[in-house]
């Protein structure tokens, strides 16, 4: 959950300790997917952002602390929810799979 | 305006692809989008070359505007049909500003890039050419471009839309959450302006709600259909958005986009702000 994992989205000219970063990467049968949308939704479910995924597969947010939900859209696949805790300081790291 | 004309399906780009009197316009935050993949003959504006002046915080005047569009092979009777990432933002954002300038055929693609992109349609890395033409803009229409003087004389007078996050509006973010929350200006609303999140007149795939269903939104948040509006966000573009919905869907009159937004009155020395979710006092 804390810190950047092996393989994950370099966190180079991120200041982590003032922010509550939320990444990780959309993964279909193991391989990136590189045309997603992924929905940062606040806890009462309200859109806050949306990132397109990058090429690897990967996406990045900068919550607050707190309960966040990641909506994730694919072509051809229905949309994945996924709660993550956030906090400042610390990065969540998240890998979600769409069918 | 209506939906009718304002708003095309990917349906209906798809068909006037080879269309020579339809200019299809990505812009968007992700100024390197275009570059990986657009729709077939689309130009590529960049909002933070093309659109803005790069000294002042203002926007390119009506001479630049010109040279720009004469450029770029678009005509004034052409048809300019604009789309982007990000729901439109920066679409919505062009469209205003196409407005501002005076062109009269513009529409927006219903649903965006992320439409397309989740319809499977096809993108192309092929870069258009166009003929150049001599393009005439108008004098800024000043009906639908609201600074802050009027900004302030609008608290607790005319109905004032923050359409950014509730995290935003309440100050518990300072930026959309995609972006880097350190910033100059201080967090908070207007006092007495509404929330309602653009994102509320979208479905999730990008599209806009039936008619009936902004109204209701609008309504249920407290717009006064009665009264004149202004619609803010950070920078501008996300109102462009819900400006796009109260004036040219909904057919509101007297709807103002702020474009100096959150980060010009968030920064004003002297000026109210309201923290948390409740409106505020004027």
């Amino acid at each position: 959950m804390c810190g950047a994992t092996e393989g994950g989205l370099s966190l180079d000219g991120v200041n982590v300790a003032k922010e509550a970063v939320v990444q990780g990467r959309v993964v279909r049968g193991g391989e990136p997917v590189g045309n997603a949308y992924v929905r940062l939704l606040d806890r009462t479910g309200e859109f806050t952002a949306e990132v397109p995924t990058s090429a690897t597969g990967h996406f990045r947010f900068f919550a607050g602390d707190g309960e966040w939900t990641l909506r994730t859209l694919a072509p051809k696949a229905d949309p994945v929810d996924r709660v993550v805790q956030a906090q400042t300081g610390s990065v969540a790291e998240v890998e979600i799979s769409v069918g | 305006m209506t939906r009718e004309n304002t708003l095309v399906s990917a349906q209906w780009v798809e068909e006037h692809l080879d269309d020579p009197k339809v200019v299809l316009v990505e812009v968007d935050e992700d100024t390197a989008a275009y570059d990986k993949g657009h729709i077939k003959g689309a130009i590529k504006l960049d909002w933070t070359t093309d659109l803005q002046d790069q000294v002042r915080r203002d926007f390119v005047n009506k001479a630049q505007f010109e040279a720009l569009l004469s450029d770029r092979g678009v005509a004034n009777d052409d048809t300019v049909v604009l789309y982007g990432g990000n729901n439109n933002w920066f679409a919505a954002y062009a469209y205003w500003y196409f407005k501002l300038y005076g062109h009269q055929d513009v529409k927006l693609l219903d649903g965006g890039r992320k439409k397309w992109e989740l319809d499977s349609r096809e993108l192309t890395d092929e870069l258009p050419s166009r003929e150049k033409t001599s393009y005439t803009a108008t004098e800024q229409d000043s009906s639908i471009r609201a600074f802050r003087d009027e900004v302030v004389a609008a608290i607790g007078t005319q109905n004032l839309v923050d359409v950014r996050s509730p995290d935003e509006y309440a100050g518990r973010l300072l930026a959309p959450a995609h972006l880097p929350q350190e910033q100059a200006q201080r967090a908070g609303h207007i006092p007495t302006a509404a929330n309602v999140p653009w994102s509320k007149a979208a479905n999730d795939d990008g599209t806009f709600k039936s008619d009936d269903e902004l109204r209701e939104i609008y309504t249920e948040a407290g717009v006064d259909w009665s009264k004149d509006t202004i619609a803010y966000c950070r920078i501008g573009e996300r109102s462009s958005h819900t400006w796009f919905v109260l004036k040219e869907l909904l057919g509101q009159e007297n709807v103002k986009n702020y474009d100096g937004s959150w980060t010009e009155y968030g920064s004003l020395v002297g000026v109210p702000v309201s923290l948390g979710d409740e409106k505020g006092e004027a």
